[in-house]
């Protein structure tokens, strides 16, 4: 399957490029990591626990970096295996652009395989899971690197952590 | 008054007493002491290069007995074909090796590459999971056309293409061409008979045994044949003489053609449990069974029809490709081209008819029979390209169909066959009677009331059966013999077991089988039992498929029960001290003609098993006899169905409002079962018209592995009963077999997939949509695209 689509983060493009290549921030932001270890230059190892329709499965797997072209575009090819549950692999290749307002337009397109068991229990709704996952992914990605709009927002409080969290990624490289 | 007993009468099945309580004896009852348990890692990939399979890890699993992987296998024969086609150029089909577990390549999305044995099947479902496959994946070879392009990655790499042959039948090219170029109108349709998954209600299961103190191995199969398990097995794959291997299938819940096949589990767990000295035990899931029965149909074809110019017909041609899969099934060669093939006549006196068909390697799991095999397709074709050309040359399709019916028998056909008899206007006839067609335009006029499209569709089948001559089928290339065989066993008491070699998986034999012993000897059928499924019990026969039970092991059957009677009037003749001339046999009373002397079935029995009184220089004592049976043609049933759409434009949803099947299947033993076997074979064909479909992606990724994804036909996909009457009244009797019998088992699933699209098209065109086709399943977003496409 295919997909593509963009957002705009309100961040510079520099610190969108750093963040894009830091493992504590994939981690933080690929639904069910529980494990991303390794960098940018030699790849990460990764392990996901997710579950797609009737198939829960722990993928282990790399991620590897590829057209570098600092700072304008990326693509990351990923393939994880999942045992019974079979494979999954795909690439989304990133692009950043500058917009007027300082901020950065990133634009991505993913293309996604799966294998075994999940082609045969989850191949109708497999294209919706993988829009999910990418709509997450880049949710996390947004929140983790501008933060709320309402800096007071991210202090702690009764909101809980999801709050706090929030532009973590962006106070860390400007701390 | 319908008969109570006997041939023709109806009783309940005995067997569903034990079925229907729970008593039933199946594989996976089977438990054998000291037993281990095999799981299957199978590929998640459709094709790719095995680079290493370490097992190391998985070894050291808690409850790990032994891990087998295709290294094990070196020097072990693989899964054999049971039949070579010769190609149009005379030079035998491509047959590539089919190890037991997968060596240096894998082919398919579920092909074997490891096997874990262990103490417990979750140990060895844990343990797989830790073998760690290094696998580099290749691309994946899923259309059959795009597969026979130069450059097209090879399935096999030791073949020079992935054409397993290129076959050609029937009239010759020339003659062929020429009816062409010389017909006032010719009709072409391009379709695609979809793959289907059997889909039994019980899944595999096998169960291996070795005992070391006389070297003997067992195995409990799932199988429609044990015998020529055992011929395969033994022979070509493990080399194990047959007085070491006994085979056995016992209750088996469903077959469908699916289980007629040697399989690569069968020959692990029986290699397996002589390897560790152990029973070996595999339970497919439903998952598993998807992605390693094989597969049926799977036919991309073009068909031409010409005409003259008086509507008959004058040529048949067709182009077809066939998926093999990955390996050739035991049969699969043979579906495609001789069970395909010589359908291609029809019911129609058609002068000229050629069939080309490719059989294509692809990287899916294999191909074979399933119910029909072959015929479907070739009625499928036939069937929808005339409903066409009727619709062309505004002829009334039943009157087109009529008008090109053979009439006279024995026929030859231009594709090999001769049918021995048929009367292919009287199921029409009957068809017509039961459907009331003339009713047709009102009850379309109510559908169109209610905003709905009404459709009618009419077709003709005729199949053959009785599978079948040896000396005919040795000649096309068939490997084994086809002929069955029956022991017919009776006890002092006048009991009697009758050991044959045919399988009941659904078809009620133990019921209808003693029927006819009991007809024959006018004794009670409660007195009679039929064993089957053992291959240390029963004759060499080889088991149940083609709709050739009750054709051939029934015809054997009647052979060795005539050889009891002929033994049994020489005793009658010396108790009775007359001439065994005069014996006659009646009502269980064995009489001297023109007396009133007679002695009982039972005093004869008796007297052969204590014999104080008897012969003994004329005849053996005991009374049992065996006969083989081969047939001296295929029989030929046929018959004319109708059903009647109802289509929502809105949805494209299609529902089935009526249904008749005429069929002829000449004499009717039990009619009960025989109608119980067409109503089956119906739904199996609605769920092909409507419901199933086999997919892969183009990675050759298997999607439709589950019910979630695979729709099985279900009761409220069928017509109601009150509009639903399969009727087999008109009987032509097959001239070549004693019992006059043809077969049923398949007629429903090959005469019932054109009915349902031709009514489903003919609703489409009265609604003023110019569609011509719709491949099959006919969904409702199929459905819709053609109307608004």
């Amino acid at each position: 399957m295919q997909m593509s689509d963009s957002r705009e983060i309100a961040a510079s493009r520099d610190v969108v490029w750093q963040a894009i290549l830091d493992p504590e921030v994939l981690k933080a932001c690929v639904p069910g990591c529980t494990e991303m270890t390794g960098s940018a230059e030699e790849g990460f190892e990764a392990t996901v626990v997710q579950k797609v329709g009737p198939v829960k499965a722990t993928f282990k797997g790399q991620v590897t970096l590829a057209d570098v072209d600092k700072p304008n575009s990326v693509t990351l090819n990923g393939e994880g295996k999942g045992g019974a549950a079979g494979f999954a692999k795909g690439g989304a290749k990133v692009d950043l652009a500058e917009t007027a307002d300082g901020g950065t337009l990133l634009t991505y397109e993913v293309e996604a395989k799966v294998g075994g068991k999940l082609a045969q229990l989850g191949s109708r709704i497999i294209d919706g899971f993988a829009k999910k996952m990418a709509d997450q992914f880049f949710q996390n990605f947004q929140d983790a690197v501008e933060g709320p709009a309402d800096p007071d927002a991210a202090e702690p409080g009764a909101d809980g952590d999801e709050n706090h969290k929030k532009g973590w990624f962006k106070r860390l490289v400007k701390g | 008054m319908p008969k109570d007993h006997g041939i023709g009468a109806s009783p309940k099945r005995r067997e569903d007493v034990r079925f229907l309580t729970g008593a039933g004896n199946y594989t996976d009852d089977i438990n054998l002491h000291g037993q281990a348990y095999v799981y299957f890692l199978r590929s998640d990939m459709a094709h790719g290069k095995i680079n290493k399979v370490d097992t190391e890890e998985a070894s050291q699993m808690p409850g790990v007995v032994r891990i087998f992987t295709g290294a094990d296998f070196e020097g072990v024969g693989g899964l054999p074909c049971g039949w070579q086609v010769t190609d149009k150029n005379g030079d035998p089909m491509k047959e590539p090796a089919h190890p037991v577990l997968a060596q240096g390549k894998v082919r398919h999305v579920g092909d074997p590459v490891a096997a874990v044995v262990a103490e417990s099947l979750e140990e060895a479902r844990t343990a797989a999971e830790a073998i760690e496959l290094d696998i580099e994946e290749l691309p994946a070879v899923v259309d059959m056309k795009a597969a026979l392009t130069d450059g097209a990655t090879k399935v096999h790499d030791d073949l020079s293409d992935n054409l397993c042959y290129d076959w050609q039948f029937g009239t010759d090219t020339e003659t062929t061409d020429k009816a062409f170029a010389e017909a006032a109108h010719v009709t072409t349709l391009e379709l695609v008979n979809n793959r289907l998954v059997a889909n039994p209600m019980e899944p595999r299961v096998a169960v291996g045994d070795y005992s070391r103190a006389n070297d003997e191995s067992t195995l409990y199969t799932t199988s429609q044949n044990p015998h020529v398990i055992r011929l395969l097995m033994g022979a070509f794959v493990l080399g194990i003489p047959e007085h070491k291997l006994r085979v056995v299938a016992p209750d088996v819940g469903g077959g469908f053609g699916t289980k007629i096949f040697h399989y690569a589990e069968e020959a692990f767990c029986t290699f397996a449990a002589r390897q560790i000295n152990r029973p070996v035990k595999w339970t497919a899931s439903r998952s598993e069974a998807f992605m390693s029965d094989a597969h049926g149909r799977d036919h991309v074809t073009k068909i031409e029809l010409a005409l003259d110019a008086d509507n008959n017909f004058t040529a048949v041609r067709t182009d077809t490709y066939a998926n093999m899969g990955a390996y050739l099934s035991t049969f699969s060669s043979s579906v495609p081209t001789w069970l395909h093939g010589t359908l291609m006549a029809g019911n129609y006196k058609t002068p000229a008819v050629q069939v080309n068909v490719k059989a294509v390697f692809t990287t899916t799991v294999p191909v074979d029979a399933y119910r029909g095999a072959g015929r479907p397709e070739a009625t499928f074709q036939l069937e929808r390209v005339i409903d066409k050309a009727a619709r062309e040359l505004g002829a009334d399709p039943i009157a087109l169909r009529r008008q090109n019916f053979i009439t006279e028998f024995p026929y030859e056909t231009p594709v090999a066959v001769a049918y021995d008899t048929g009367d292919y206007g009287a199921t029409m006839d009957k068809m017509e009677e039961l459907m009331d067609i003339p009713g047709f335009a009102a009850r379309r006029a109510e559908s169109e009331a209610k905003g709905m499209l009404r459709g009618l569709g009419v077709n003709c089948f005729i199949e053959a059966c009785g599978i079948a001559p040896s000396n005919l089928v040795g000649q096309l290339g068939a490997r084994a013999g086809l002929y069955d065989a029956a022991t017919v066993r009776v006890n002092a008491t006048g009991s009697i077991s009758v050991m044959v070699g045919a399988h009941s998986h659904g078809q009620g034999h133990e019921t209808a089988f003693p029927q006819v012993v009991a007809e024959m000897l006018g004794i009670d059928e409660s007195m009679i039992d039929i064993v089957h499924g053992d291959t240390s019990k029963i004759p060499f026969g080889m088991g149940t498929y083609g709709s050739r039970s009750i054709a051939v092991c029934g015809s054997a059957m009647v052979r060795a029960t005539e050889k009891i009677i002929n033994k049994a009037k020489k005793i009658a003749a010396h108790l009775l001290e007359a001439a065994e001339t005069d014996i006659e046999l009646k009502d269980g009373q064995f009489s001297v003609a023109g007396t009133d002397k007679s002695v009982a079935w039972g005093d004869v029995t008796l007297a052969a098993y204590v014999p104080h009184n008897y012969p003994l220089e004329d005849i053996e004592p005991g009374l049992e006899e065996t006969a083989f049976y081969d047939p001296s043609n295929f029989t030929y049933p046929a018959g004319a169905y109708a059903c009647e759409v109802e289509l929502d434009p809105e949805t494209g949803e299609v529902t089935i409002e009526k249904f008749v099947s005429a069929d002829d299947f000449g004499n009717v033993i039990n009619p009960m079962i025989v109608e119980g076997q067409v109503h089956g074979g119906i739904a199996q064909g609605i769920g092909q018209a409507l419901l199933e479909n086999c997919a892969y992606d183009e990675n050759g990724q298997l999607l439709s592995a589950s019910y979630m994804d695979y729709a099985m036909p279900r009761a409220d996909n069928l017509p109601h009963m009150a509009n639903y009457t399969v009727d087999h009244s008109c009987q032509t009797p097959c001239t070549h077999n004693p019992l006059g019998v043809k077969g049923c088992g398949e007629a429903g699933a090959i005469g019932s997939p054109p009915t349902v699209v031709n009514a489903v098209i003919d609703a489409l065109q009265s609604g003023g949509h110019k569609v011509e086709h719709i491949d099959m399943p006919v969904s409702p977003s199929r459905v819709w695209a053609a109307m608004n496409g």
